[in-house]
């Protein structure tokens, strides 16, 4: 029986997932984060309203948010059976652990070099 | 004689009990996300290097000071507009191609060739203006293993910073990974162009319909949309940051 319904929810789930309305709520929403990066950056930091130290973590956040959105909808991954989307996901953790790594260690360089 | 089948001798059907995929993709799909997990790692290896070498430098050209003119129209003060019309150009192009994708699923063989033209013209555009980018930067003297003249180089930095020395060693650097990784992202979406135009030539000629799905199309549209998102990366550490 939970086979079976299994069997029917994945049915649907293949079918149902990117309409076109879901398409222009996803692209409204990535042009959206990208006009508020403009907005932090033409704007916010020049008046002195957002220091630069804080905007740097506020980019990369909503370019994180930027990415979930393209992998997500547009790559399907969301949609994708569990199994596939680690397969992908977690290498990518490891990534982001090296990056945070060394750029944490390269802090450390600038008294290395001239 | 009963049919009936004892527990331990049923066929078990969970995903990972042999006989089938157990991510129940096809196998080009999986290998199409393998392939750009490793792109990711290529290009992951790119910006580490950018950011081990930018955060370890005193000083750094300011990211709205190098680029603020849009080339043949604005030569001066204004930052980012350029860069930002080809960030919607790319976005754009992505969407076109997931509503392609979406045409497939419904078999609208007309609907995915116009979706994937509308495709290929993004593509095309985004190419056209990096082409005036690199154009414009080269102008004005960076290039791989070049910099613009030491007393021109005070204009890119944020007043009073660094010395010569130091402002023409991170210039360099500035130079080098720029065009490095942008160049490396371009030839992407070249790629992506011409795989692009395959697709579609072989939608127009009727080679998907006859297969009876358009899976071809969500393939080369997984790459595609990885472009997009490298972009999104370069832009924000390139341009923002």
């Amino acid at each position: 029986m939970s086979s079976d319904s299994q069997e029917v929810h994945h049915e649907e789930g293949d079918h149902a997932t990117m309409t076109k309305g879901r398409i222009i709520k996803v692209a409204l929403i990535l042009s959206a984060i990208t006009a508020v990066e403009f907005i932090i950056a033409l704007i916010l930091v020049p008046k002195g309203i957002l220091a630069l130290q804080y905007a740097n973590p506020v980019y990369i956040v909503l370019t994180l948010f930027k990415a979930f959105y393209i992998v997500a909808f547009f790559m399907h991954l969301k949609f994708e059976k569990m199994g596939l989307a680690l397969s992908i996901i977690v290498p990518i953790l490891f990534i982001i652990g090296l990056i945070l790594v060394l750029t944490n260690e390269s802090h450390h360089w600038i008294t290395l070099r001239g | 004689m009963s049919t009936a089948v004892s527990q331990i001798d049923e066929i078990k059907t969970t995903p990972w009990s042999g006989g089938r995929s157990p991510f129940n993709v096809e196998y080009g799909k999986i290998m199409m996300w393998f392939f750009l997990l490793s792109d990711a790692f290529t290009f992951s290896s790119l910006l580490i290097s950018y950011g081990a070498l930018r955060f370890s430098a005193s000083v750094w050209p300011a990211a709205d000071k190098v680029f603020q003119s849009v080339p043949g129209m604005i030569d001066h003060g204004a930052p980012l507009v350029f860069v930002g019309i080809m960030t919607f150009i790319l976005i754009l192009s992505s969407v076109t191609m997931v509503l392609a994708v979406e045409a497939g699923h419904r078999n609208a063989k007309k609907e995915v060739i116009w979706w994937m033209i509308a495709t290929v013209i993004g593509g095309f555009m985004f190419l056209g203006c990096q082409a005036l980018e690199w154009a414009h930067l080269h102008h004005e003297g960076f290039w791989w293993g070049s910099t613009p003249p030491l007393h021109e180089l005070k204009e890119f930095f944020t007043e009073g910073a660094g010395t010569d020395a130091t402002r023409h060693l991170t210039s360099q650097e500035f130079a080098n990974l720029f065009f490095t990784i942008t160049g490396f992202h371009g030839f992407h979406v070249f790629t992506g162009v011409i795989i692009n135009i395959i697709i579609t030539v072989n939608v127009l000629l009727g080679t998907y319909e006859k297969r009876g799905s358009y899976l071809m199309v969500e393939k080369v549209g997984l790459y595609w949309h990885f472009v997009d998102l490298v972009w999104v990366f370069v832009f924000t550490f390139f341009y923002l940051v």
